[in-house]
């Protein structure tokens, strides 16, 4: 995250006037030189992501604005509203949506206390940490087994359902089915958002703490006023990531309930997996194109907020 | 007088001894605490997978009679109704390699998928590797105003969704003619700009002084970059080896979208599709597959938290 910050940064800079133009010094051969075969360098990489991801989404857009790739007739925004008035493409949004909205809240604060709790004095510390970690390297492939047996009509946890007076729910095929793929997604993300907080935890000056602490501040004063403005930054990265991986749930329903799921397990994927079957090139685009917005601006929104919250502690 | 003062100082002397002692106290059972919920937290982490082991020692018989349901259910077309009710086993009735035997001997199609996933991951991450240990090199050597451009929109590619950058990903495919072959998984696989953005940030703390040292000492610029530098990030490499290597690992979208085939998919979409009638084999072939990222993660456990420390900017 810290090249989003730079970035806007040098933006702003950029457009102050007087900074940095007009004081251009003729470049030395040296540097020239070394300007030369960093170019050489990077071509490779650059030259492959022109041509899988930087041209083709140039196409991706041109064909999001034309009626179809062969005629190219000018139609506006046309695609885009049939995209966002499809009823498939709603109930994907919606149900994505709402993962993401209570997954990653939970995958934040859930990973941040556990965090909290391995920093401080406990025993065998690399240990749990190993405990912790180890759903990230299991493919999903190989757990759904388990969650199927668990989360099956007749399985564990509906019997623990039924002996503390519950009633059973088919949950794969109820309107509950986000809650067994949560838990799956929160089993795999927790570990690595913690990791990302223990390490953001352990940078916290040292000193600051002691004077809080000579100050008779409490242990929750502590954690909300200091600790938590120093992790204003690693709270966004992790917001961020669990976000991202939130967009990927597909992979954790698909590998439970298939091509065809519960209304309420309908993700985005599901509806780009189903265009992309019939081949509807302008559809695919503009919805592709949607998401890239949303997420850039969820992204500027989050920066805004970190750069508010966390400028007082920085450098 | 005297008697009563000396008491009372005692007593003063008694209460900050105890509140002491009881501080401690408090902070042992605090620490007592911590520990039981790290435990059961990490109970609940270990139990999926240690479920998953212990499963796939079990006979064929048992695991229909224990879960014929849950896949009799699932997959219609299932056949096998030994019992209605699931019952999660622990500890098999009797240990048995049998599953093992039959997936290695005699189902040559789970196989050939763990194998087509090897086709997959270990040329992306290979090559990516390699792409990115030249770009970060060109990104570390000079920074301008262009090249902080395209660095920022590496980052931004790296922060899409598989809903966004697969609709190029495809479209290319097409244009070049290889949709349903396996370089349409393996070109934007290797082009893909993670390991650039990761390696670049381990790249960037070498400090300039040791590259401006070769250079007076009459280091040529490849010597600088397979001699200092890429010795210099070995470790970050590995990092970003690891991360690499579960994400491709794991992966299902890509296979769904751009290979139509089954018989190219790898073993993580395969496995969903495992029918009723092989459900025994399940647990054996989910082991199989988890073998190889668990080696990494053994042997690499640092690296990887390493890795995941560089990815959120904290150092570096």
């Amino acid at each position: 995250m810290a090249e989003i910050k730079g970035f806007m940064r040098a933006i702003e800079k950029f457009k102050k006037p007087g900074s940095g133009r007009g004081n251009r010094v003729r470049r030395s051969r040296r540097e020239q030189r070394t300007r030369f075969v960093s170019l050489l360098y990077l071509s490779p990489s650059i030259i492959g992501v022109l041509v899988f991801f930087v041209i083709p989404f140039l196409v991706v857009i041109y064909y999001s604005l034309v009626n179809n790739p062969v005629q190219g007739k000018f139609v506006g925004f046309r695609n885009f509203l049939s995209v966002w008035n499809n009823d498939a493409f709603r109930q994907a949004a919606g149900n994505t949506l709402r993962f993401s909205f209570t997954a990653v809240p939970l995958a934040v604060i859930g990973s941040l206390y556990l965090a909290a709790v391995m920093e401080s004095r406990i025993p065998f510390k690399s240990r749990f940490r190993t405990f912790f970690l180890s759903p990230i390297m299991v493919p999903i492939a190989s757990v759904v087994l388990i969650w199927q047996v668990l989360f099956h009509y007749n399985g564990l946890i509906n019997e623990v359902f039924t002996a503390l007076g519950g009633t059973k729910t088919d949950w794969f095929k109820s309107d509950f089915a986000q809650i067994p793929v949560m838990l799956l997604f929160l089993w795999k993300n927790l570990g690595y958002n913690m990791i990302l907080f223990m390490a953001a935890l352990s940078s916290v000056p040292h000193d600051l703490i002691e004077v809080a602490q000579l100050e008779g501040a409490t242990k929750r004063q502590i954690f909300f006023r200091i600790k938590l403005r120093y992790l204003s930054a690693t709270v966004v990265f992790v917001t961020i990531m669990s976000l991202i991986s939130s967009f990927k749930v597909f992979r954790e329903v698909y590998l439970l309930a298939g091509d065809y799921p519960v209304s309420s397990l309908y993700m985005l994927q599901h509806y780009m997996n189903n265009t992309f079957r019939s081949l509807d090139y302008q559809k695919l685009s503009a919805a592709a194109i949607i998401m890239s917005l949303v997420i850039i601006v969820l992204f500027f929104i989050m920066y805004k907020a970190e750069d508010k919250f966390g400028r007082d502690v920085e450098d | 007088m005297e008697e009563t003062w000396k008491t009372e100082r005692n007593a003063a002397h008694l209460l900050a001894a105890r509140r002491k002692r009881r501080k401690e106290m408090g902070e042992g059972v605090r620490i007592g605490a911590r520990t039981v919920i790290l435990l059961f937290f990490a109970v609940l982490f270990l139990i999926p997978i240690l479920l998953t082991i212990t499963n796939s020692f079990m006979s064929a018989s048992e695991i229909n009679a224990n879960y014929g349901a849950v896949f009799a259910t699932t997959e219609s077309g299932g056949k096998v109704f030994i019992s209605k009710t699931v019952t999660l086993k622990f500890i098999p009735d009797m240990v048995s390699f049998a599953q093992y035997g039959s997936v290695l001997f005699r189902s040559p199609e789970y196989l050939l998928k763990f194998w087509n996933a090897v086709i997959y991951v270990v040329p992306i991450v290979v090559f990516q590797l390699f792409v990115a240990m030249l770009a970060s090199y060109g990104f570390a050597r000079y920074r301008g105003k262009v090249r902080g451009i395209i660095f920022f929109s590496y980052v931004i590619l790296v922060l899409m969704p598989y809903q966004v950058t697969l609709v190029p990903n495809f479209l290319v495919s097409n244009w070049l003619g290889i949709l349903g072959t396996r370089w349409a998984i393996w070109l934007p696989g290797i082009f893909s700009p993670f390991a650039v953005y990761l390696l670049t940030k381990f790249i960037r703390r070498i400090p300039t002084s040791v590259f401006e040292a070769a250079q007076i000492d009459g280091a040529g610029e490849w010597q600088m970059f397979s001699r200092i530098c890429m010795p210099l990030c070995k470790s970050g490499i590995f990092s970003v080896a690891i991360l690499l290597f579960i994400d491709y690992w794991n992966m299902v979208e890509q296979p769904l979208i751009l290979l139509p085939d089954d018989a190219l998919h790898p073993l993580s979409v395969f496995l969903s599709k495992i029918n009723a009638g092989e459900i025994s084999l399940a647990f054996a072939v989910a082991v199989i597959y988890m073998i190889p990222p668990l080696l990494m993660f053994l042997y690499g456990e640092e690296y990887l938290i390493e890795g995941i420390t560089y990815q959120g900017g904290i150092k570096g």
